[in-house]
């Protein structure tokens, strides 16, 4: 109660004072109050300045992301050659797959272009549609022979660098030797639309496509796939584990010092920084245990360690609220110790855990550091089959893109980003809603 | 992952089958029996699985390690002679082989044998370890079967069995942390075996040149680690010059002034903050933040790097707002309303309450916040490796830009990476730095915690 004291000395001491005209004492009461005023709007400044941060940063987020989920498509009339596809007609697989599509793809954007039929012309047309394109007639003529002959409309991607144009991110005012995009391309571009060959979509390519060093045709889908195998394998293994510590250490630890060590430990892991769990698992389970670099197995089991704290710490919390007289009555019928904590107190303690450990995961799906310990930055273009396959994960994705010079990329990112904030917020939705449902007061 | 299916099956059956005797032993009557037929079910299926499961997944555990070390001792001399960092990388490739990854190049003959012969020893290990499990899982599921009997205890051996289960679940926690220190520190000291523990903590140079191979003349760089432990502290003290005034006046605006509606919603948006990704701080501190104090620098005339460390700073300031002001909050919550109400007697305004009664005897606990939140800004990685630069500089100066510690592991160990290097190595002994700081720092901050609670209780 020292504090108190010497405050109230202060206060002591101004009453000891002789006593002042009126107009000294309200002239002192008024800048007291001002000072009170002016504190209380510090205060109140600070919180909206924080809320104000947070609502820049999400608005940051959602408008460089919201133009990624749409895509423009170029829709020409192919005609499938079939000189050039299929010239002895029997329409054996491996000619078909063997052709030159690349050829047919420029007959058709020549037929669009007559006027552009030089070297340089084609070259400019080419560059217009994604790279992937003729792979794509090749896939489309694969899947359905029956279409050589015939001429099909078919919707290509749009290149990267000319979708932002469309989407109104390249201004054409700047000089031509700062862009990527050149005059001459952007006026095929504006001819293309003129023609009404342009489309725009939902840009589904972003969520059923891997990654991809051209940016119109990278996706989540690996890093998706690789998030889920290590959210399946971090809760499996920490929640089951960190349960069990949780109620030795709650429910049944005697009162010695190794008990006290194990406690202050989980207390410390909880605040190891994340990246120290990379380097555990780079020496633990890529070296010594030989698991795999960038599995999502790797991933999984670093995650899973990461966790363990977060649970043991929420489900301890969740035990401590169940009163005591719950554990006294088991007792009392003749229930023993560990009947009362599995059929009694396990049971009513179970949303809180619930609760708990979807915030645990949440925070865990966030992770970036320890998996760029074990190796999950790599470059995956493949869809991830197993656990055991190179996979990368949601947040590794958006620090991959965020390397990439292109603003195509940029974009994709922060669709990343949003996609990553919809599961976390989801997630969180989910805690929120079962604890309000199950919350009880004893 | 088959013969765990077995056994699990298996230990299932042990359930079923003991549970099954037990009702038929007690005739119907469970009061007859000393424990209730499901426990001489678990019983059984404790003692037929559990042994079982363990051998089976420690076999998994080491199997690489036991027939990687099989293979090596088995390799023609030619091969086992050279320097151990080449053994090291034909063990990798023979592993690659044996599992059927692409190598990218052209195999040795040696490698292709190696590699057969891992195969072989692995495909062995599984079918011994797997055959063993299973009969030891029916051998022990029979003891117990036999072992069912009315005035059998099993209740009593199934809960001391649970209760050794739920001990070493708790045990699990101090193995990692063993493991964190020991594999840390073991790799620690082969770091220092080569570069001088003087030079890593006082040397103010650091350039870990990258060498292409490990036997290369000058491929040690150098390995000082001043100029990172500097920038760390840089751009953790911009953090906290953001986050704690923001998050202390926040604190005691919403737990002494805010209407308690106006709390409800803006405390969880505030808890939002800490709640977002750090490779979303990271995104946002490269993208808009930087080039943002850039152009602000410019219009001012300073020379603003692109990658300055008040970017970076500023926005691990917005990431540990909520971590100072929930943990504020806490320790004011915690002063006796006694205090405060004594000081409302006196006359003092709320301000003067807050400013000379609740602040000073929430101090430690403020404190404390504070340090677990620069242990929290140490250990960041993501908005810095994002946002900061890679150039150990040795400044001060906030618009330059810096490198950190954590910057500095990442760097290192992503991408190929040599086992044996002082390069690689570099990153472990940062690692150990950084764990015994935020290691001491979270003691420090709990030791005052603890403290400050004994005060008042």
């Amino acid at each position: 109660m020292t504090d108190l004291v010497s405050n109230g000395g202060r206060f002591a001491a101004i009453t000891q004072r002789p006593p002042r005209p009126e107009a000294v004492v309200a002239a002192h009461t008024r800048r007291r109050y001002a000072r009170e005023r002016r504190f209380k709007l510090i205060g109140m400044g600070a919180v909206i300045l924080a809320i104000g941060l947070l609502a820049i940063l999400l608005a940051t987020v959602l408008s460089s992301g919201a133009g990624a989920f749409r895509q423009s498509y170029a829709v020409l009339d192919v005609r499938l050659d079939p000189a050039k596809i299929d010239p002895s007609g029997n329409r054996d697989p491996e000619v078909l797959a063997d052709a030159d599509y690349q050829a047919v793809l420029n007959d058709a954007l020549v037929s669009a272009f007559p006027d552009m039929d030089d070297r340089q012309g084609r070259r400019a047309l080419r560059a217009m549609l994604s790279a992937g394109s003729a792979i794509q007639l090749r896939q489309m003529v694969l899947d359905d022979p029956a279409l050589i002959g015939s001429t099909v409309p078919v919707r290509f991607l749009l290149d990267d660098e000319r979708d932002q144009y469309l989407k109104g991110e390249v201004d054409p005012g700047i000089p031509e030797a700062n862009r990527r995009l050149k005059d001459r391309d952007i006026a095929l571009i504006d001819r293309l639309a003129e023609q009404g060959r342009i489309e725009t979509g939902f840009n589904w390519t972003l969520f059923t496509n891997a990654d991809s060093r051209e940016p119109e045709q990278a996706g989540l889908r690996a890093a998706l796939v690789g998030s889920f195998w290590m959210m399946l394998i971090c809760f499996f293994l920490s929640v089951p584990v960190g349960v069990a510590a949780a109620v030795y250490l709650e429910e049944f630890a005697p009162k010695n010092r190794w008990i006290d060590l194990i406690e202050v430990n989980v207390n410390n892991l909880a605040a190891v920084p994340s990246i120290v769990f990379g380097l555990l698992g780079l020496a633990i389970f890529l070296n010594l245990f030989g698991v795999p670099r960038s599995a999502s197995l790797a991933g999984g089991l670093t995650l899973a360690l990461m966790t363990l704290p977060v649970i043991i710490v929420v489900t301890r919390a969740a035990l401590r609220s169940i009163p005591p007289s719950i554990r006294a009555a088991a007792l009392g019928i003749g229930a023993s110790p560990l009947q009362v904590v599995f059929h009694h107190v396990l049971p009513l303690a179970l949303p809180g855990i619930l609760t708990g450990t979807i915030i645990g995961m949440a925070r865990a799906l966030g992770e970036t550091a320890p998996l760029l310990m074990i190796g999950m930055v790599a470059f995956i273009a493949n869809v991830p089959s197993g656990p055991l396959d190179p996979a990368t994960a949601l947040p590794v994705q958006v620090f991959l893109w965020s390397d990439s010079p292109e603003r195509a990329f940029t974009e994709r990112m922060a669709a990343a980003i949003i996609v990553l904030l919809g599961f976390l917020i989801a997630m969180n939705v989910i805690a929120v809603l079962l604890r309000k449902k199950f919350e009880r007061t004893w | 992952m088959y013969t765990l299916a077995i056994i699990l099956v298996m230990a299932a059956g042990a359930y079923l089958f003991s549970r099954q005797r037990a009702w038929a032993l007690a005739g119907g009557r469970s009061s007859a029996l000393h424990s209730r037929p499901s426990y001489h079910g678990w019983h059984a299926a404790l003692l037929s699985g559990g042994p079982a499961i363990l051998l089976v997944i420690l076999w998994f555990l080491f199997a690489h390690s036991i027939v990687g070390a099989i293979v090596s001792a088995g390799l023609p001399e030619a091969v086992r002679s050279e320097p151990s960092g080449a053994l090291q990388f034909f063990m990798q490739d023979v592993r690659r082989l044996a599992t059927g990854l692409p190598l990218g190049r052209e195999a040795s003959p040696e490698a292709l044998d190696a590699a057969a012969a891992y195969a072989r020893a692995m495909l062995a290990g599984n079918w011994v370890f797997g055959i063993v499990g299973v009969l030891l899982a029916g051998w022990l599921g029979w003891l117990a079967y036999r072992k069912v009997d009315p005035q059998f205890r099993a209740r009593n051996r199934v809960e001391r069995w649970t209760d050794y289960l739920l001990l070493s679940a708790a045990a699990v926690s101090v193995l990692i942390t063993a493991g964190i220190v020991f594999s840390v520190l073991f790799e620690s000291l082969r770091f220092f075996s080569m570069v001088s523990p003087l030079e890593f903590f006082f040397g103010l140079n650091w350039s870990p040149q990258t060498a292409i191979r490990a036997d290369q003349v000058g491929s040690s760089g150098s390995f000082g680690a001043v100029p990172l432990i500097t920038g760390t502290l840089l751009i953790t003290c911009i953090a906290i010059f953001v986050a704690g005034p923001i998050g202390i006046m926040s604190a005691i605006w919403l737990s002494q002034y805010a209407p308690r509606r106006v709390r409800d919603v803006a405390k969880p948006l505030m808890e939002i903050l800490a709640g977002i990704p750090t490779v979303v701080y990271g995104f946002f501190a490269a993208l808009t933040v930087a080039p943002f104090i850039r152009r602000v620098g410019e219009a001012l005339g300073l020379n603003v790097a692109s990658e300055s460390a008040l970017a970076a700073g500023l926005v691990m300031g917005i990431m540990i707002i909520p971590f100072v002001s929930s943990l504020s909050d806490d320790a004011i919550k915690a002063v006796p309303t006694a205090l405060r109400d004594g000081s409302y007697g006196l006359g003092a305004t709320k301000a003067e309450t807050i400013q000379r009664v609740i602040l000073p005897a929430a101090l430690p606990g403020i404190i404390a916040g504070f340090l677990l939140a620069v242990s929290r800004a140490i250990g960041e990685t993501m908005i810095v490796v994002m946002a900061a630069g890679l150039a150990a500089n040795l400044t001060i100066n906030p618009f330059a830009a810096v490198t950190t510690v954590t910057v500095q592991i990442v760097t290192l160990l992503v991408g190929d990476q040599e086992f044996d290097s002082a390069k690689t190595l570099a990153a472990f002994a940062l690692g150990l730095f950084l764990f015994a700081i935020t290691l001491v720092l979270n003691i420090v901050a709990l030791y005052i915690l603890n403290r400050f609670r004994e005060r008042y209780d």
